[in-house]
Formats: C-alpha cells, structure tokens, sequence
C-alpha cells in the first residue's frame, strides 16, 4: 500500500568506477554537513535564554494576596477536591483579631502543601478556586535531585509582598492597572 | 383514612397529617423542602415558608383549588387534597423567590462555614436558587461568639427558623436562650451571656439548618468532605449513644447523631457523647455510614462492595456474604 510519493527506493547497485573510492560520497555526505553550518539553530541555550511562555501556559502555582497584601486563600479544600491526581492538602486555622492585615477571611491556611511530582497542572485546582487565590503562573518548576523539595509548602507558593509591577507573572493585566491606580 | 394526591402519586394518611408528612410519606423528589420545620419539634415550622406548594382541590366536599400557596409543614391534608409540587410553576417560582429571601441576609462564605457539604440552605440555593444575587444592600453582621464552651454562634449566617430555641424548650429544662428583638434585627441570644451547659444542648448543632451553630471542637479542623462517616455507638446512661463518627484516618475530627433522609437527627444525643468521647476506644463502630452518592460527602466514600460484585454466581458475592455473615 502506498501512502505518499515519498518513498525512495534503496539503491543497491554495485559501485562502478570512481565510486570505489568512496570519495563522491564523503564530499556528497561533507557538502550537506556544510550546509548544516548556516542553517537557523532551532535549540535555544535553556538557562540563560528562555522562550516565552504562551498566554496560556500552566505552569507552577501561585498563591495570591489581595490588594491590601493579605492571602486570599481560605483553605476551603475546594482544590484539593477538584484535584484529580490529589496533589493538594492543607490545614486551615482561624485568623487572630491582630492578624487581619495578613489573611483576607476569618479562616486560613496555616499549611498548603502541593506535592509537584502528583501535580499534572491540569488546572482544575485554579477553576475550583471560589476566592481567586490560586493560580497557574508562568513559570516552570525547578528540576532536583531530592524528591522531597518537590512538596512545595506556603514559602514557596505564597506570593512574596512586592507591588504587582514587579511581578514575573505578567497574566492579570487588569489587577496590575488597579494597584497603579491604588498607589495615585 | 384520607386519600391525598400529591404530584399524580395518592397515598392514604391519618387525619391531622400536614401535606409535608404526607409527602414524606411518599418520599423521593416531590417532598417539599424544609428550613424550619422538624418532625420531632413540637411547633415548628410555617416559618420559612420554602416548602409552600400548590392545593389544586381542597377537598372531596369542596373540590375548590385553595386562593394561594400553603406552607405543607403546616397545613393538616383533607379527604380527596390534590397537590402540586413540582408539576406547578407557580411553585416552583415562589420557592425561587422564598430563598432569595432567605440569602438576602444570608453570607457568602460557603468556603469558611464548617456546614458546608451538608447545609440545607446550599442545597436548597442549589436547586432553587439564582446565580447572581440582586440584593444591593449591605448584609447584617454579627461576630462569632461562643455559647459555652462546645458551641459557637455566628448569627450572620442564621435563617431565624427557631428550631434551636425549640430544642433549647423541648430538650432541656433550663431554657436560658431565645430570639431578641423583632423582625429584620431580630438574633439568637442567650440570656445576658450566658452560657449553655445543658445535657443535650449540643442538638442545636444538628438542628441548625445552617451553620449559625457549629461544633467549636470541630472548627475549621477539616471540610466536612475529607472526613470518612462510620456509625457507632456506645453504652451511654443518658443517651441512645447512636452516633455518627466523622473520622480522619483513625482520628474522630467530630461525633454528631445520626440523621435521616431529610437532615432530621433519628435520635438526639448528648454532649458527653457529642464533644467528650473522642477515642476511638470509646467507641464500637458498626460500619461505614451510608451516604446520598450525589453529596459531596460521597466522595471516596463507599459504604457497600460494590454492586457487581454482590451479583448471584459470582465467586466474590459469596465471600460478601460469608464476610457479613461473620460480622453479624
């Protein structure tokens, strides 16, 4: 059966003449490895050069503050339910009266474990979300050697304290002008 | 006996029976729901007015459709009643209505309340409920307090339906909580602070359709849905000690009775063994709890080999029973 008129017939032919020599087909072989030299490199050099990310992209959670600093997240469990590959646990605890700057809601998550080696970054944990406190960032979680660093606890997932301009993660547009026009 | 027809399916009931029982009678969907009323309080309900239905004919005598929507919980069947449920649009309309009242006051916080996965009103909301709300007002807020030591009160969550204060009247001899105030403003409230420390008061947990009142031993320890029921019971002198364990791995995270189809407690159980008894050597357990497979409890839950196992010839069927016979 053929598929395509691709296909090239292998040529068995007794060699003949100047062909004993081998040598028009090293130069042949040596011409097209040549070529190869200016050719466009498709690799690109990985820890220095980075490709951008689609739009799109799901890469290792965030978990994020809201616009007065505090963890939006309120350890409903809703992730860890929705989680099909049941990467999620946590422990929640109530807020205390001198730490409503730190939490947004009267319960919070005092442990948020992802364990990154479960983790298929479906998504669906951030879908669940009803408090828009998880997120997909845009960045890829870091090989290692040690299995253990791959839980990644509250230090690791929790969104460090900075304005949002300076943030890596670039997806929410529309919460970067908000905080621009907070700091007017 | 009187004849009542309800949604097409007619049923014979004693004279006296409320639609609402009727219906339960008949069981499945088109049993009105209920905030307020409970079968084992004596005087409740007609209060959240969510079970309103549809009287087509109001009786054989006078087969006249009643003028508007009765709440079922209360109003007592005659000979030859012809109900609609969830055949009318009209009812189904009004219910619409009732529970966005009831969520006018009602907060959003499903993802901090400890009822969650079992709270009437999120089914309800769920069923009946709209997406959005259109309330533009400012809800009323309360702080959380602590009503003795075992039970917290967050009256911003609370539907006013009474049926704590009913258990409060029914259940113990020194009422010392009530309703303050009247109509929009009005709140649960214990006497001058304070506390409640009757024997059964725990009940008013169970009872809450809601989660103004919650297990302060259970607060905010896990989501209702990671832990696993187990029915057990124990020797208790005050008590059936028929219990529901809810238990995480072997830890039992929080006890409460055991409660039937309709979210009524079987039997109402005592504070010893609702807050005190959480070994589990205290405690002989009968099995998993069988749980509605459409709950969110239901999750990892399996209560029963399953099914296809249990078919006749099968090898595994006949290890079942052998098994159960053996646990019996």
């Amino acid at each position: 059966m053929q598929l395509t008129n691709r296909s090239k017939k292998v040529d068995t032919h007794a060699l003949q003449g100047m062909e004993k020599t081998y040598l028009p087909g090293i130069l042949k072989g040596m011409a097209i490895t040549f070529k190869h030299m200016f050719k466009k490199v498709p690799t690109i050099r990985y820890p220095e050069v980075k490709k951008p990310f689609s739009s799109v992209w799901r890469g290792v959670h965030i978990l994020k503050r809201d616009e007065n600093g505090a963890e939006r997240c309120t350890a409903c469990g809703l992730c860890a339910l929705a989680c099909p590959a049941e990467a999620i646990t946590m422990e929640a605890a109530e807020r205390k009266p001198n730490e409503v700057g730190l939490y947004r809601e009267e319960k919070y998550a005092a442990k948020y474990e992802i364990n990154m080696l479960r983790c298929i970054f479906c998504g669906l944990c951030e879908e669940a979300c009803p408090k828009e406190a998880i997120f997909l960032s845009n960045s890829i979680a870091s090989a290692n050697y040690d299995r253990g660093t791959f839980i990644y606890g509250k230090d690791k997932l929790v969104e460090p304290v900075t304005p949002p301009s300076e943030h890596v993660n670039v997806f929410e547009e529309g919460y970067r002008k908000q905080w621009m026009k907070l700091k007017k | 006996m009187f004849k009542v027809t309800i949604d097409g399916v007619q049923t014979e009931v004693e004279p006296g029976t409320s639609i609402l029982q009727a219906a339960r009678k008949i069981g499945g969907h088109h049993v009105p729901p209920a905030m307020c009323y409970y079968s084992k309080l004596k005087g409740s309900g007609g209060k959240c007015r969510v079970c309103l239905v549809r009287v087509a004919a109001g009786s054989e005598k006078d087969p006249r459709p009643m003028p508007k929507l009765v709440a079922s919980c209360v109003t007592p069947v005659q000979d030859g009643m012809v109900v609609e449920n969830l055949l009318s649009q009209e009812v189904l309309e009004a219910r619409r209505g009732v529970v966005e009242f009831l969520l006018l006051n009602h907060p959003l916080d499903c993802p901090i309340c400890d009822q969650a996965g079992e709270c009437h009103l999120q089914d309800l909301g769920f069923e009946h409920g709209r997406e959005g709300t259109r309330y533009q007002e400012g809800r009323r807020t309360f702080k959380p307090i602590d009503i003795g030591p075992y039970i917290k009160l967050h009256m911003t969550r609370c539907i006013l339906c009474y049926r704590c204060t009913m258990v409060a009247d029914q259940l113990t001899p020194n009422r010392v909580h009530g309703i303050m105030w009247r109509g929009e403003v009005s709140e649960i409230s214990t006497y001058i602070e304070n506390s409640i420390d009757n024997e059964f008061s725990g009940n008013m947990i169970d009872v809450c359709p809601v989660g103004a009142l919650t297990d302060n031993t259970f607060r905010f320890k896990s989501r209702v849905w990671f832990t696993k029921p187990f029915d057990a019971h124990r020797e208790c002198p005050t008590c059936s000690g028929k219990v529901v364990l809810w238990n995480h791995g072997n830890e039992i995270y929080r006890v409460t009775g055991r409660k039937d189809t309709y979210g009524e407690l079987e039997e109402f159980i005592c504070n010893t063994c609702r807050f005190e008894k959480k070994e589990m050597g205290d405690w002989v357990i009968e099995g998993p709890r069988t749980i509605n497979r459409h709950s969110v409890i239901g999750q990892n839950h399996y209560d029963a080999p399953y099914q296809g196992l249990l078919k006749p010839g099968n090898k595994r069927s006949l290890m079942a029973a052998k098994t159960e016979e053996v646990q019996n």
